[in-house]
């Protein structure tokens, strides 16, 4: 019943100069998604890879064990001396994600453009 | 169609992570009928599906044989729904959720359920079995305008 979800992954460069690798997500993001998220991150030879922006604009589903996953991996990249970017949630979930705390740790941006003029 | 305060409709579903979309998209046509905003509908549809999951996951145990019940009542200005499950119930809603013990793995990075409800929705209620009610459920109840706004 749970939908794949599906994430593919993209190098691209921020308004700094600095390599940004993107992760877009596609499907629903739930209990399901280790695999689309965290094993994802893992991949990731964290030496090269410093900056890391999630792109959930082709997200259909999102629920609270989803979002957990996101604060795994914020949690591993902020042992790891790398920064993490979030873009393309709706408002709702712009909403969610600010009253769970998120924020704190990860800047929010409306879109991948917008995320990598910051970055 | 008309739309009546007074509608009933209920919803069983599996105890199987994916079919509380059902339920969250049963409330979120029944909100759109009575003329919720859409913002409001984006609330009631996390708070529906993440009730739907405790039910699912705490109270059924994962056993997709019992189903969760989600009966959803429309009132004047507001859609009451009741998520039920077999389980014991539970006592007191957990806490908010502290990003920064989560972050120093002091706090499970899960258990943002109950919190999201509570925070989304203008009622949250939740009701153990015991000599006067069979089942435990979650009595939700979301205002077309949100209260304090």
């Amino acid at each position: 019943m749970q939908s794949a979800n599906k994430v593919s992954q993209q190098q691209l460069h921020g308004a700094s100069g600095r390599e940004v690798t993107c992760f877009h997500f596609t499907g629903d993001i739930s209990s399901a998604s280790k695999d689309a998220i965290v094993d994802t991150y893992h991949a990731l030879d964290k030496a090269t890879h410093k900056t890391i922006l999630l792109d959930f604009k082709g997200v259909e589903y999102l629920n609270s064990s989803g979002i957990a996953l996101v604060i795994q991996v914020l949690m591993e990249a902020s042992k790891s001396g790398q920064t993490v970017a979030i873009c393309g949630l709706t408002a709702h979930f712009t909403k969610v994600f600010t009253m769970v705390g998120i924020t704190k740790y990860a800047s929010l941006y409306p879109d991948e453009a917008a995320a990598l003029a910051a970055l | 169609m008309t739309v009546s305060s007074g509608s009933k409709v209920e919803v069983r579903l599996p105890s199987r992570l994916g079919f509380e979309k059902v339920a969250m998209s049963t409330a979120a046509g029944m909100a759109k009928m009575m003329g919720f905003s859409q913002d409001r509908i984006e609330d009631l549809k996390t708070a529906v599906a993440e009730a739907c999951i405790n039910a699912m996951e705490h109270g059924n145990q994962m056993n997709a044989s019992i189903p969760v019940s989600v009966v959803l009542s429309m009132k004047p200005d507001e859609l009451e729904v009741k998520v039920m499950d077999n389980g014991v119930g539970i006592e007191t809603p957990t806490p908010a959720p502290d990003i920064d013990r989560k972050m120093t793995g002091e706090e499970e990075a899960r258990g943002m359920g109950m919190f999201l409800i509570q925070a989304l929705v203008d009622e949250a209620e939740w009701v153990s079995a015991n000599g006067t009610e069979d089942q435990s459920f979650v009595r939700l109840v979301i205002r077309m305008n949100k209260e304090n706004e």
